[in-house]
């Protein structure tokens, strides 16, 4: 079992590290601190969505909204946080409550969460289209001058990264409520019989989703400098994707938040990888899966192996 | 440097020195690069579009006066991907970017990005907000006034007009319409007495009209959004009335219809449009940028007109289900730009 915990870290490790050798090697412009930062700036508000997932997935559950919701908490910041500060930080911790108020929802009536997300997903994209009718929308300035700042000898981007993973490992795994959440998504029943209120660790589990999310929304904006309704539509799938790439599995809390942040680089930098290639944009779907299968067979094959002896 | 590389240099020189001679003040361009980063190409314009960029900056490339003009697409129609693929462009090194944006505001970061890395941005069609970038926008308002100034000439006396538009909600629908009723105040003979949503495809259009017509007083003339026309003229015989006079918006299938038409009856009229080869507008003008042309920020695209002069040409220049193309030459974006500056 030890041996199994270190290579779930290791195996998206080394994809990282190919797949940056390999991007490396193709474009040596990227090989610079401008470069770097280039390269991984978008990848951040994916990494923080991807830590968003993976806090639903470790219940148990999925969330097809994150798309939606982090494309709403992006219009919200391009407009409420910049004209009133005050009515956009409360208008963004509403939706936090309203995330954790979803995940007690769920857990209380037994809902299937994939279908309770993704109706919600169009209640997010609804209330975004209001907020937001045609993009535009400017990003706080505080805000642009966090997500442009440039720190000595390591890029934003990549700070940031370590610094979401760092947190997030120690909230999700050191930490002893996210030693109970894990076990929620490992035996409800059990954790429930020990005591805890189930309910109330889901809610807490989809608010910390909530609250991921929103800060995802809110980078975004810092990089794209205003925003649009439809702006991070794509996130629903790429979360659950860096999720997985990073070690992560869909049932029995077994998540590694370090591995969801290198997932989410590496996704990134896989279209990164592929533009550079010149890989005509039909094929480049077909790639970006055909990479993310090469990943989860090699995975497969490790735990297979690992079982057996 | 080897023989054939300086041979090769002193012959791009000489094409681009041949090329410009009236414009000696700009700087060679053979060592640049430009990328075409678009958003979408899921439909016949886009087609044309990229098919317009191909042959037109191929020829481009091998004249010389660029080193490179790759087009890029991206996988899906999002705005954060077209961002990531911006910022890849920039570590690539290119010198100009043209884009047909996914969003106009949305990508403003990498936009941003790149004016700072000294990337000169070009955005057409699809154009963004962000200062340092330079627009090619559509004046669909003016396509709108143009419409009713050509039945003014062709009908002096007036009449009672029927107008189709596009698709409710739109941005382009309400501009146009707005040209268009700018247009009738401006030429007071004319009177819209009927409007109808045409969602800018023929069976709609078509649908939309029959309803409206027995309603109607006699038409002398319909003003439309493009792709609506051949619909209308269906209507109009369908109901037994005559064919009055229906500018038309470039389609091939409107363009038969008056080819057809004027063969059996000396019909006329002109259809007016946006080209898709106004990529390679884009293009021409980037070029101009990086060879040191001072191009103000906002230009217009020119219409693409045709008359019953140029039908036969640019109806035998369209593939069936298309929309008439043009590919722009330097020249045209010379002009384009010196009018903008006139302008100012």
């Amino acid at each position: 079992m030890n041996f199994l915990s270190r290579y779930r870290i290791l195996l998206p490790v080394v994809s990282l590290t190919v797949l940056l050798a390999a991007t490396f090697y193709m474009q040596p412009r990227a090989m610079s601190y401008f470069g770097v930062n280039l390269l991984f700036n978008l990848a951040v508000p994916i990494a923080l969505a991807t830590i968003g997932q993976m806090m639903i997935i470790m219940v148990n559950d999925i969330d097809l909204s994150v798309g939606a919701f982090v494309s709403l908490v992006a219009c919200i910041t391009a407009t409420l946080l910049n004209d009133n500060p005050m009515l956009g930080v409360l208008v963004l911790a509403a939706l936090v409550l309203s995330y954790a108020a979803l995940g007690a929802l769920i857990h209380a009536l037994d809902l299937p969460a994939i279908v309770v997300t993704l109706g919600m997903s169009f209640i997010w994209g609804g209330l975004a289209l209001f907020i937001l009718p045609s993009p535009g929308g400017v990003s706080p300035d505080w805000l642009r001058s966090l997500m442009t700042v440039k720190p000595p000898l390591i890029p934003m981007a990549v700070a940031a990264s370590i610094l979401i993973a760092g947190v997030t490992h120690v909230l999700v795994i050191r930490s002893g409520i996210g030693t109970v959440l894990r076990g929620v998504g490992g035996n409800a029943r059990s954790v429930g019989r020990a005591g805890w209120k189930v309910i109330r660790l889901k809610a807490l589990a989809y608010g910390m989703a909530g609250l991921f999310n929103v800060f995802a929304g809110i980078a975004l904006v810092g990089l794209t400098t205003s925003a649009d309704a439809n702006i991070a539509l794509r996130y629903t799938l790429l979360t659950i994707a860096g999720v997985i790439l990073g070690g992560g599995e869909f049932v029995g809390g077994k998540v590694s938040p370090v591995g969801a942040v290198i997932g989410a680089l590496t996704l990134t930098l896989a279209a990164s990888f592929l533009s550079f290639m010149r890989l005509s944009s039909d094929w480049q779907i077909g790639a970006q899966g055909a990479v993310l299968i090469l990943v989860l067979t090699a995975r497969l094959l490790f735990t297979r192996r690992a079982r057996a002896s | 440097m080897s023989i054939s590389k300086l041979l090769l240099s002193a012959a791009t020189v000489i094409v681009a020195a041949s090329g410009a001679s009236a414009e000696s003040h700009l700087a060679d361009t053979s060592d640049k690069q430009i990328a075409l980063s678009n958003n979408y190409a899921g439909n016949s314009w886009r087609q044309a579009m990229l098919t317009s960029w191909e042959e037109v900056t191929g020829g481009a490339v091998a004249d010389g006066i660029v080193a490179a003009a790759d087009a890029n697409t991206t996988s899906e129609n999002q705005a954060t991907e077209q961002a990531a693929q911006i910022q890849n462009m920039i570590l690539q090194g290119y010198d100009a970017i043209v884009i047909n944006a996914a969003s106009p505001t949305a990508l403003n970061g990498a936009i941003k990005e790149a004016c700072s890395a000294g990337v000169t941005v070009v955005s057409f069609d699809g154009i963004v907000t962000e200062p340092c970038a330079w627009r090619i926008a559509v004046d669909f308002n003016a396509m709108g006034q143009k419409q009713v100034e050509y039945l003014s000439e062709r009908l002096p006396d007036g009449g009672n007009l029927l107008e189709i538009r596009g698709l409710a909600g739109v941005f382009v629908d309400d501009e146009i319409s707005a040209g268009i009723h700018e247009g009738v105040e401006k030429f007071p003979q004319f009177e819209v007495v009927g409007s109808v949503h045409g969602d800018w495809a023929q069976d709609v259009a078509q649908k939309a009209v029959a309803g409206i017509l027995p309603s109607l007083p006699e038409i002398v003339g319909v003003v439309t959004q493009g792709g609506d026309g051949y619909g209308a003229a269906q209507a109009f015989k369908a109901a037994g009335r005559d064919t009055p006079l229906i500018v038309l918006g470039n389609r091939q299938d409107e363009m038969l219809w008056w080819k057809e038409q004027n063969e059996a009856n000396g019909y006329e009229t002109m259809s007016v449009s946006i080209a898709p080869g106004v990529s390679t507008l884009a293009f021409w003008v980037a070029q101009q940028i990086l060879a040191g042309e001072e191009v103000p920020k906002d230009l217009t695209v020119p219409f693409l007109t045709v008359t019953q002069d140029t039908l036969e040409e640019s109806l035998a220049a369209t593939p069936v289900g298309s929309v008439a193309n043009a590919n722009y030459t330097l020249e045209d974006a010379q002009r384009v730009i010196s009018e903008a500056k006139g302008a100012k």
